[in-house]
């Protein structure tokens, strides 16, 4: 009994938590890496295209709430999720236009880029607010619970409680399926193949006949979806604030670069690596061990590596310590 | 409040030199910032009491107070000294109502007022550490300490019979100052703290410190937060989770959107939140809506008070100077004399004329305690079925 307890516990605290945050993150860093990978710049207007999207969404979930159309048990953000996509591929595509295009004829450098996606993030984070305003918005709909804490109680005669929300299996199955169908596609179809070529060395691409302008724009299209639906699935299983997701840039960059720069499968291992990290290394196992360990030995203090107040310095100390000794990242992407 | 009081008082004065005159009152308010929403009312509530003073046609002869507003930005400390600075140097200001955020406050009164003389009440400071503060007795404040918070959530813990909490705090100066006199009150009187975890506001996932608090354990959560930010986000993954069931929350927790997105989960929760009641309450509502001003908002009668305080310190002191002000304020304010409700200041001004003594009641039941600021009254709710529910006053 005392070893289930402390497994629920160990489950509802971190297991849980940690790997619906990781599944947030690694959809935000496969974002952030497709555009380093293949537009080879850092873009930092990426979370603020994850509240643009969810903007969007937010905005068609409440056409269809107001029209009655629900998704029964599921949140109806899911059904208006193509407008969300369909909305953020249009800004970014005109931001291509507009914008990126210029320096990309010029060939400018990187770190050019990197300083123009910045005005460009400050341009989204504006507009954002503009339509829907700096404030909370909640959009979820459905149940939130698979199960609840008590319920989960009351069922297996357990002291501790475990809860798992809709929102996180969710997550999780939608990442699953997203990355899947990610992977297919850079390398089963002939648009993903030339978009790895245009990757690898652009000059050899161009001389094979891949057009360029068309692997830019499948690129910002499938960035856009990427970021919407990660926005989304993040509004849903916490809220939908503007400023927030300007702040989740920080744990999406650290999650991309730990897993290697251009490298998706990177991105999903970074994700978990930084959400784990946050979670576990601050975690107090006084709990864990009172049930594990003998009376005689239970724990009088918190038995809690670093208070939480350091839970962002550690993912960046994994950030400087993957720089330092393997400057790539986990998966070998392209060095910083 | 005060500030508005020894204006009041100003043009007393001036009516005993036969001199026609303009009294300045400076009304320094974060017009842009964080809390721009709250401040108009508030400047509304405070000029209301200079208008009041001046329609009554008795203050200090041929002296009218005139407001002049400045930008603290609440967040920008470098910014409200610039422009509190700008009020004394070129606009020539007796006193200050103001200003509203704790740290811009502070600012305020070390960089301008004390070099300058001119005194300052503010109407929504609330850092414990502006008590010790040296200020040479210029400043006042009509909004109570923090400190006070502190005793008052402990007090409403035992009350219940909860004798170990967790606590988690915004982690700025609101909330570190709030969370250290929570921890002072509530560890003197018995109580244990089983962690303390501070938060930051905005940020992706507060799992990890919902982890930790769950681990520790504890009879209720203590959140000391902002009920649009990181204070819900606490009490969501909290839930969520299923760690704690029942909070005590403090005063930035007390939000209708709070109880709209998670009212129902909230049920038995309970907290403190600054509140005045009574005449004097009832009476500043009346006159907010005769002038046409929104009287429900937050510190809006700590703002017609203070602006009433200095005007009435004027009057007591015969001049509208920045000395009277200072002088006078806590006499105008506290007992003994006859107690003035809001819409009462002309009859205030009447009694001061004659030599009398009054006691300022205003809308908040004014009592300044300690180097000058409010003792406060807490109003003491509970959740239920989605409503706050007042249990008592404090």
């Amino acid at each position: 009994m005392d070893v289930l307890n402390a497994l629920v516990a160990l489950a509802n605290f971190v297991l849980i938590p940690a790997v619906a945050y990781g599944s947030q993150l690694a959809l935000g860093a496969l974002g952030v890496t497709l555009v380093y990978g293949i537009l080879r710049f850092s873009n930092f207007a990426h979370g603020d295209t994850m509240a643009w999207g969810t903007m969007c969404t937010i905005l068609a979930t409440w056409g269809l709430q107001a029209a009655g159309i629900t998704l029964g048990p599921l949140p109806t953000a899911l059904l208006a999720l193509p407008a969300g996509i369909l909305g953020a591929a249009l800004l970014v595509l005109a931001t291509d236009r507009m914008v990126y295009r210029f320096y990309r004829a010029q060939k400018a450098k990187p770190v050019i880029l990197v300083i123009v996606s910045m005005g460009v993030m400050f341009i989204y984070n504006g507009l954002t607010r503009f339509v829907i305003g700096p404030d909370d918005q909640n959009f979820a709909d459905g149940e939130r619970f698979v199960i609840n804490a008590r319920d989960f109680r009351e069922m297996t005669g357990l002291a501790e409680g475990l809860a798992l929300r809709s929102t996180q299996v969710l997550t999780v199955v939608t990442a699953v399926l997203v990355v899947a169908l990610l992977f297919w596609f850079l390398t089963h179809t002939r648009t993903g193949k030339s978009m790895r070529a245009y990757a690898d060395n652009e000059d050899l691409a161009l001389l094979s006949g891949i057009n360029p302008e068309r692997v830019v724009l499948v690129t910002w299209i499938i960035v856009a979806a990427l970021a919407t639906v990660a926005g989304v699935l993040y509004g849903l299983d916490k809220s939908f604030k503007p400023f927030t997701y300007f702040q989740l840039l920080l744990p999406v960059f650290a999650a991309a670069i730990v897993g290697g720069l251009g490298s998706p499968l990177g991105a999903i291992a970074g994700g978990f690596v930084i959400a784990f990290s946050e979670v576990g290394l601050t975690y107090a196992w006084k709990k864990v061990a009172t049930y594990l360990l003998p009376e005689s030995l239970a724990p009088e203090g918190l038995l809690q590596l670093m208070g939480t107040d350091y839970k962002f310095a550690v993912s960046f100390v994994i950030l400087v310590i993957v720089l330092l000794f393997r400057p790539t990242g986990l998966f070998r992407g392209k060095s910083v | 409040m005060k500030k508005w009081l020894m204006a009041s008082a100003l043009p007393l004065f001036a009516a005993g030199t036969a001199m026609a005159d303009d009294a300045k009152i400076g009304v320094i308010m974060g017009y842009t910032g964080p809390i721009e929403s709250l401040t108009p009312a508030m400047s509304d509530a405070a000029e209301l009491a200079m208008i009041e003073v001046n329609d009554s046609g008795k203050f200090l002869e041929g002296v009218t107070l005139v407001s002049v507003r400045a930008d603290s930005t609440c967040v920008d400390s470098a910014a409200a000294t610039a422009a509190a600075e700008r009020l004394v140097t070129t606009d020539g200001i007796v006193a200050i109502m103001g200003a509203d955020c704790s740290g811009v406050t502070g600012a305020v009164l070390s960089n301008v007022a004390v070099p300058n003389g001119v005194p300052m009440v503010s109407p929504s400071a609330t850092s414990p550490a502006l008590s010790e503060v040296e200020d040479n007795g210029l400043f006042f404040r009509t909004a109570p300490s923090d400190a006070r918070q502190g005793e008052v959530l402990a007090g409403i813990l035992q009350e219940r019979g909860i004798s170990s909490v967790a606590v988690t705090y915004t982690n700025n100066d609101y909330g570190k100052g709030f969370a250290d006199a929570f921890e002072a009150a509530f560890t003197g009187t018995g109580g244990q703290i089983t962690l303390t975890s501070p938060h930051e506001d905005n940020k992706a996932d507060y799992s990890a410190e919902v982890g930790a608090l769950a681990s520790a354990g504890g009879d209720a959560l203590v959140v000391l937060g902002y009920a649009d930010s990181g204070g819900k986000g606490m009490i969501q993954a909290a839930l969520d989770s299923g760690a704690f069931d029942t909070f005590a929350l403090g005063d930035g927790m007390y939000s209708e959107t709070l109880l709209a997105d998670l009212g129902g989960d909230l049920e038995g929760s309970f907290g403190s939140v600054p509140w005045a009641e009574g005449e004097g309450a009832d009476a500043f509502a009346k006159a907010a809506e005769a002038a046409g001003i929104v009287a429900e908002s937050t510190y809006t009668r700590e703002s017609y008070d203070a602006a009433a305080l200095i005007a009435l310190a004027m009057m007591k002191g015969g001049e509208p100077s920045s000395a009277a002000v200072a002088a006078n304020l806590l006499d105008v304010a506290n007992a003994p004399g006859e107690p003035i409700l809001p819409g009462e200041l002309g009859k205030a001004l009447e009694i001061l004329a004659s030599g009398g003594d009054v006691d300022y009641v205003g809308a908040t039941n004014v009592e300044l305690i300690g180097a000058g600021e409010a003792a406060g009254s807490y109003r003491y709710y509970e959740i239920k079925d989605a409503t706050f529910e007042t249990v008592s006053f404090k």
